[in-house]
């Protein structure tokens, strides 16, 4: 299965403005996308209460993962969201 | 007509309204647990209720007025229009719970998660609370919790209020805040100080009063009395009108000694009732609602712009702006500031400068840009200083920025003691006297049963602002109170004589106190300080004033 490791590059980690912003990126992804820390259990992307129980800071890697078409663009695509400091201006 | 009752509390914003009592609607108590017959239709009620709570959350976004308290109930409704919160909801009531307690244990779940987490996430557990509350008050046909918007002036009653109930206050309904706990530096009085609004806090009893009964709220002097009649609602909002319609003069003495008479402002908002007020600057701009609630630390840009807003508005008049004053009963997330075990006496105001050095210089640096050509009279100020040493690096550091004023609180007693020394530093002094009051009185301001020790009468107290206002005399520096004793128009004169050059209020306090000083000449101004200095006690000082 497509999997893409990223670290968060948000100065608050993936929390609040951050978080909101990549939830509702995967809500919009055609596939459906899994996150996790580590080994610990994937959860869906696009569930706000579960991305912000990851308790992801600055510099936390992720893993991101997701089968059919179009995976490997949605996971580029937020992986590269997730990448940036979504709490700096002109997101 | 029932008779009156008098409830007493600790007035943090001063100012006298009425209006009818509305409580903000408590959390729903989960009721007994039912049998459920229709899995599937149970489960569509818990749906459709957290749709509801989604619905109600995204409207009022859409309606508030401040772009980041539109972001903060987005988020809040992103966190209930959650998948795998309705699933864990299926689960439960698959699993024989009722909706109300289905949507109680999948909130708890997540709770559970967000509390061992720590940190930020502990935070948002209240967040998860409210939502939890709202969607179980939506299934038992109850009214959400929150601030009510009866679509009439109303006087708001809490037990205390938290942001989320008040970031879309709606400052054309609320007449006035009460609430049950507090102090005059929580969440509540900082609010109330920003809108103008009268507040008391420390109130016991106001839950116990019955919704719609007539109350007038005195914001000075901390009284809130319980079923007026209409008419003294009414006299009490024609003399507000009155009040605004007093005179533009600047603040004096009978025989023409200068007060410059101030207001305390929180934004821009602020502004317009400063003017209405005739205000002769802003004696007090703090800086703290911008960094409240927040994660990160407001951006350069985005502090010049808060800060040029105001500046620009008051244009050819002067500016006091406050450093950022956080920790003790502030504390902001960004600061990541845990586990002091007695934060009033630990890193606070300039404190927090020993450790984020960076807070203080981008302030200074956003400071001096949103001054430069903005046409006010920029001073800078920093609280919580007890040293010259302190002073003198504040001092510098502001110079550093391109600033040519820079001052210092007096909050700390020693900063009181030295006061002349800290004049050879900076340019002027702003008396804090609500923090002056508890440190020298070592009497919390969160202590409602304390409240007599942190009576701004006090000779002790007063002792101390006769050192300050000396210091400055001697010097030609101004010195100003910026706390809640220059809203008292009693004690004006008084701090008038004790030296004090500028007094800082609400807006709304303004055109009284400017009433009191000119009703005294220096003279007299100067021999009641003297006495009251001597005073044996509060109640003694004040008689003196008649």
């Amino acid at each position: 299965m497509p999997t893409r490791t990223v670290a968060v590059g948000s100065a608050s980690g993936l929390h609040a403005r951050p978080a909101k912003i990549f939830v509702e990126a995967a809500a919009k992804a055609p596939v459906k996308v899994t996150i996790r820390v580590g080994e610990k259990k994937p959860v869906p992307a696009k569930s706000m209460l579960s991305v912000l129980a990851l308790g992801a800071k600055k510099g936390t890697e992720v893993t991101l993962e997701a089968d059919g078409d179009g995976a490997d663009q949605a996971l580029d695509d937020l992986a590269a969201l997730l990448a940036r400091d979504l709490d700096a201006d002109g997101v | 007509m029932s008779e009156v009752a008098t409830l007493t509390g600790i007035g943090v914003c001063a100012g006298v309204t009425g209006g009818p009592l509305l409580r903000i609607a408590a959390a729903p108590a989960l009721p007994a647990p039912v049998p459920v017959d229709d899995v599937e239709a149970e489960v569509q009620r818990a749906v459709a209720a957290l749709a509801e709570v989604v619905a109600d959350l995204s409207r009022r976004a859409d309606r508030a007025a401040d772009e980041t308290v539109a972001e903060v109930l987005r988020a809040e409704a992103l966190m209930a229009d959650d998948e795998e919160l309705r699933d864990a909801v299926r689960e439960h009531v698959e699993g024989g719970a009722d909706a109300p307690h289905a949507v109680d244990a999948a909130f708890g779940a997540f709770r559970e998660m967000f509390a061992e987490a720590g940190g930020y996430l502990a935070e948002r557990v209240a967040d998860l609370d409210d939502l939890r509350d709202r969607a179980v008050a939506v299934l038992l046909g109850l009214p959400m919790p929150g601030v009510p918007q009866p679509g009439f002036p109303y006087v708001l009653a809490a037990r205390d209020l938290a942001p989320a109930d008040t970031a879309d206050l709606d400052p054309e309904q609320v007449l006035a805040l009460v609430t049950e706990i507090g102090g005059p530096t929580s969440h509540t009085a900082i609010l109330a100080r920003a809108l103008g609004l009268p507040a008391v806090v420390a109130c016991p009893g106001v839950l116990g009063v019955t919704e719609h009964t007539l109350v007038l709220v005195d914001g000075s002097t901390g009284r809130v009395e319980v079923g007026v009649s209409a008419a003294s609602v009414a006299a009490a909002g024609a003399l507000a009108e009155a009040a605004i319609d007093d005179n533009a003069e600047p603040g004096r003495t009978a025989d023409g000694h200068a007060v410059k008479l101030l207001a305390n402002v929180g934004s821009v908002k602020n502004v317009p009732a400063a003017d209405q007020a005739h205000a002769e600057g802003i004696g007090l701009f703090r800086t703290e609602l911008l960094f409240l609630d927040r994660t990160s630390e407001p951006t350069r840009d985005e502090q010049i712009g808060a800060y040029r807003d105001v500046f620009r508005a008051m244009a050819g008049r002067r500016v006091v702006i406050r450093t950022l004053d956080a920790g003790a009963d502030k504390p902001l997330p960004f600061l990541k500031q845990e586990g002091e075990p007695n934060p009033a006496l630990g890193i606070r105001g300039l404190r927090v400068a020993r450790q984020r050095p960076d807070v203080l210089t981008t302030q200074l640096a956003a400071i001096a840009a949103a001054a430069d050509d903005c046409g006010a009279d920029v001073w800078v100020m920093a609280p919580m200083v007890s040293t010259l040493t302190e002073a003198t690096a504040f001092a510098a550091a502001v110079h550093e920025a391109g600033l040519p004023k820079a001052g210092v609180m007096i909050e700390v007693p020693a900063a009181a003691l030295r006061a002349a020394d800290l004049l050879r530093a900076v340019d002027f002094l702003s008396i804090g006297t609500n923090d002056l009051s508890q440190y020298t009185f070592a009497a919390d301001r969160m202590c409602g049963d304390l409240a007599e020790l942190l009576d701004p009468w006090q000779p002790a107290l007063l002792q101390l602002i006769a050192i300050c206002g000396a210091a400055g005399r001697d010097t030609g520096k101004p010195v100003g109170v910026c706390g809640e004793a220059a809203a008292d128009p009693l004690l004006a004169p008084v701090l008038a004589g004790l030296g004090v050059s500028s007094l800082s209020m609400s807006p709304r306090a303004l055109p009284g106190v400017r009433a009191a000083l000119g009703r005294y000449s220096y003279a007299e101004c100067r021999r009641l300080a003297d006495l009251a200095v001597a005073a044996p006690d509060a109640a003694a000082a004040r008689k003196l004033m008649g």
